[in-house]
C-alpha cells in the first residue's frame, strides 16, 4: 500500500513524542542556563598554572623551563624566565617565570602542555563560560589569570590530582631522602677525614 | 549587455568591473543555460563548498566543484612542527570522527618507526574506530534525509544517540568531539572498568535505535522516490576515480581496507561488509545503516575480548620524537573511506614531507559524474549522499 512506510514513521515519531511525557530516557535536553548537566570529570579546556600554599606567586610550581612553549601545537604560550632564583616545593632554588601568557584564544585544548611538563605546573581547567567583549585583551591571560590552587584542581579533577599529589610527595620523600643520605654521607666523610687515617690508602 | 536597473554603494564610486553582471546566460543552440553557483553558503552545503552548475531548465549540464575555503594549511603546518604536535590538528580534519583521524595518523608514526602497539590499547582503538563510525553513519544519514526535506527529525533521533556517544569519548578522553587521544605505541589514558560498564550498556542499546531508525527510514515512500535511481555511480567509473569506503561498496565494489589490509586487530572479528547493487543514493543510504549493524557486532566482540594491561608501550617516546630516515603509509577504514596519511622522515623530529589522504576529497572528485543529466533538486541529495566534511576536503 503507498504510504505504508510514511505512516510507519509516524508511528515512530508518536511513539517518541507521547513517550517523552512518561519516560525520562526520551526527554534528553535540558534548558541550558538555569539547568546544567553535571560536567564530566575528563573534561578540558583551556590550561591554568597550579600553585601550592597560600600566596599564589610563590607557590606557582612552574619553574619556567620553556618546553610547553617549544611543544605548543599552536604556540600560544608565552614565557619570560626570571633572572634571579627562588626555592621550589623541594627548596632546590629554580627560575620562575616573570612572565606566562596564554592566549586562549589561540589555544584549542590539545592537552599536549599538560603531558610534556615534567614538573605538574599546569593542568586543564573546566571553565567555559569566558565570553567577554574585549577580544584581545580579554582573552590573553597573564599568569595571575592564571594561576589556580591545588584546592581548585581537586575539585575539578579529583581523581587525576590525587594522583598527581601522590607522585610529588614520592619525589620529595626520594629528594629528602636523597639529601639525608647527603648529608649522612658528608658527615660520615667529615668524620672519615677527621680521624687519622687507619693504615692503607696510599 | 543588459544594464542592471539597481544602483549600489556610493555616488560617483568608481564600481569594478562587471558589477552589475547578471547570471551568465550561455548560449547553446536549442535553449539558453543558466548559471547558479550553490554555496558557498547555500544551507545544504556541508560547510564552504560551491557547486557551480550549469542548468538547462531543470537538468543539470555542468556541474564544477569549488573547494578551499576552509584550506588551513594542515600539512605544511605539520611539516613545521613536532610529529606529537600533528596529532591534535588530526582532530579537525574530519570533525565528525576525530577518533579515527587520530589512529590513521598514530598508525603511519608507528609503521614510520617500528613501534608495537599494546593488546589493550588496540582493542580500545577498535572501539572508538567503532563507535565514531555508528555515529558517523547515523549523523550523515540525517543530513541526508535534511536535505530531501526532511526537517530535522531524523537527525534529531541521530544526534540523540551521537550524544551517548560523544559523552563516552568525553568521559574517556576530555573531549566531545577534539579528543586527541591516541599517541605513537597506545593510547594517552586507560580506560577505568567503569567507562566499559558504561559503554557496553550504550552499545546494549544502539540496535534498538537502529531498528528505530530503520522503521522511521526505511520503507518511506518519499525517501524511497527521491533516492532510488538517484546519482548512480557505475562501479567501474568509482573504481577508477578512486573513490572509497560506503560509496564504493554501494557501487558493489568488496573493498574494506578492515578486511583486506587487517590493520591493528580487525582480522580477529568476526563482521561482514554489505555490498550495494545499483550504487544510487538508496544503496549508499541503506550501506550506511546496515554497517551500522555491523559496527555494533564489532562492538560486542571487542567489549567482550578486551584484556587487561598497559595502554602505552612504556617504551614509546613523547618527547624528543626522531624517526630514522625512512618512508610510511598509514591507512584505515575512516566511516567516509580510505584516510591514509603518508610521512617522509629525514631523521629531525619534523616530518620532512606530511601528506593526508582525504576520503571526502577524493569521493567529491566524481560528483560530476553523478549529477549530470539529472534535476537541480536531486544535486542535493547526490551531494548528501557522498558524506563529506569540509574539514577534510580542504585541509
Amino acid at each position: 500500500m503507498l504510504g505504508e512506510g510514511i505512516l510507519k514513521g509516524l508511528a515512530e515519531t508518536a511513539r517518541n513524542f507521547v513517550g517523552s511525557y512518561f519516560s525520562a530516557e526520551r526527554l534528553t535536553t535540558v534548558q541550558y542556563p538555569e539547568q546544567r548537566i553535571a560536567p564530566i570529570e575528563a573534561t578540558r579546556d583551556f590550561p591554568f598554572l597550579v600553585y601550592d600554599g597560600a600566596d599564589w606567586e610563590a607557590g606557582l610550581r612552574c619553574v619556567a623551563c620553556q618546553i610547553c612553549e617549544k611543544e605548543c601545537p599552536p604556540k600560544c604560550i608565552y614565557i619570560e624566565k626570571s633572572t634571579d632564583k627562588k626555592p621550589d616545593a623541594l627548596g632546590k632554588p629554580q627560575f620562575y617565570p616573570a612572565r606566562f601568557d596564554i592566549d586562549i584564544s589561540v589555544c584549542m585544548s590539545c592537552q599536549i602542555c599538560v603531558e610534556v611538563c615534567p614538573f605538574e605546573a599546569i593542568k586543564m581547567d573546566t571553565e567555559f563560560e569566558l565570553s567577554t567583549t574585549d577580544r584581545f585583551g580579554g582573552l590573553l591571560y597573564d599568569r595571575k589569570e592564571l594561576a589556580k590552587s591545588n584546592e581548585h584542581y581537586h575539585k575539578i579533577h579529583p581523581t587525576e590530582a590525587a594522583a598527581v599529589d601522590a607522585h610529588l610527595a614520592g619525589e620529595k620523600a626520594k629528594a629528602d631522602s636523597k639529601a639525608k643520605a647527603a648529608v649522612a654521607a658528608a658527615a660520615a666523610k667529615a668524620a672519615a677525614s677527621a680521624a687519622p687515617p687507619a693504615g692503607g690508602g696510599v | 549587455m543588459i544594464e542592471s536597473g539597481i544602483e549600489t554603494g556610493m555616488a560617483g564610486e568608481k564600481k569594478p568591473e562587471g558589477w552589475n553582471r547578471p547570471p551568465v546566460i550561455v548560449p547553446d543552440g536549442e535553449g539558453d543555460l543558466l548559471e547558479v553557483a550553490m554555496g558557498p553558503h547555500h544551507p545544504s552545503t556541508h560547510g564552504v563548498f560551491r557547486m557551480d552548475v550549469a542548468l538547462d531548465g531543470e537538468r543539470v549540464i555542468r556541474l564544477k566543484p569549488v573547494f578551499g575555503y576552509l584550506h588551513r594549511n594542515h600539512e605544511k603546518i605539520a611539516e613545521g612542527i613536532s610529529y606529537l604536535g600533528s596529532m591534535p590538528f588530526t582532530d579537525r580534519l574530519d570533525y565528525m570522527c576525530p577518533l579515527t583521524n587520530n589512529w590513521a595518523y598514530a598508525l603511519a608514526v608507528e609503521k614510520l618507526v617500528g613501534q608495537a602497539v599494546p593488546e589493550r590499547a588496540e582493542y580500545l582503538r577498535v572501539i572508538l574506530g567503532e563507535l565514531t563510525r555508528f555515529q558517523n553513519h547515523a549523523g550523515s544519514i540525517g543530513f541526508l534525509t535534511q536535505e530531501m526535506g526532511a526537517s530535522g527529525t531524523p537527525l534529531m533521533y541521530a544526534f540523540r544517540e551521537r550524544e551517548k556517544i560523544l559523552d563516552l569519548f568525553e568521559w574517556l578522553t576530555g573531549a566531545r568531539m577534539m579528543c586527541n587521544y591516541m599517541r605513537f605505541g597506545g593510547c594517552r589514558v586507560d580506560a577505568t572498568a567503569d567507562w566499559l560498564e558504561a559503554t557496553r550498556k550504550v552499545v546494549a542499546g544502539l540496535p534498538g535505535f537502529v531498528d528505530e531508525f530503520e522503521q522511521l527510514l526505511r520503507g518511506n515512500e518519499i525517501l524511497m522516490a527521491r533516492t532510488q535511481g538517484v546519482g548512480i555511480l557505475r562501479r567501474e567509473l568509482a573504481i577508477n576515480a578512486g573513490v572509497t569506503g560506503p560509496m564504493l561498496r554501494a557501487s558493489g565494489v568488496d573493498y574494506d581496507i578492515r578486511k583486506v589490509d587487517g590493520y591493528g586487530i580487525y582480522n580477529r572479528f568476526n563482521f561482514r561488509v554489505p555490498l550495494g547493487d545499483h550504487g544510487d543514493v538508496y544503496d549508499r543510504f541503506m550501506i550506511r545503516l546496515l554497517e551500522m549493524r555491523e559496527s555494533l557486532k564489532i562492538l560486542e566482540q571487542a567489549l567482550k575480548e578486551i584484556p587487561g594491561g598497559p595502554v602505552m608501550d612504556p617504551k614509546a617516546k613523547i618527547r624528543g620524537f626522531r624517526p630514522k630516515p625512512g618512508e610510511a603509509y598509514g591507512r584505515i577504514e575512516s566511516p567516509k573511506g580510505e584516510l591514509g596519511f603518508y610521512l617522509i622522515s629525514d631523521g629531525s623530529p619534523n616530518p620532512y614531507r606530511y601528506r593526508v589522504r582525504p576520503p571526502s576529497l577524493i569521493n567529491l572528485t566524481i560528483l560530476e559524474d553523478m549529477v549530470l543529466g539529472q534535476n537541480v533538486a536531486d544535486v542535493v541529495v547526490i551531494f548528501g549522499s557522498v558524506d563529506i566534511v569540509l574539514g577534510e576536503v580542504d585541509r
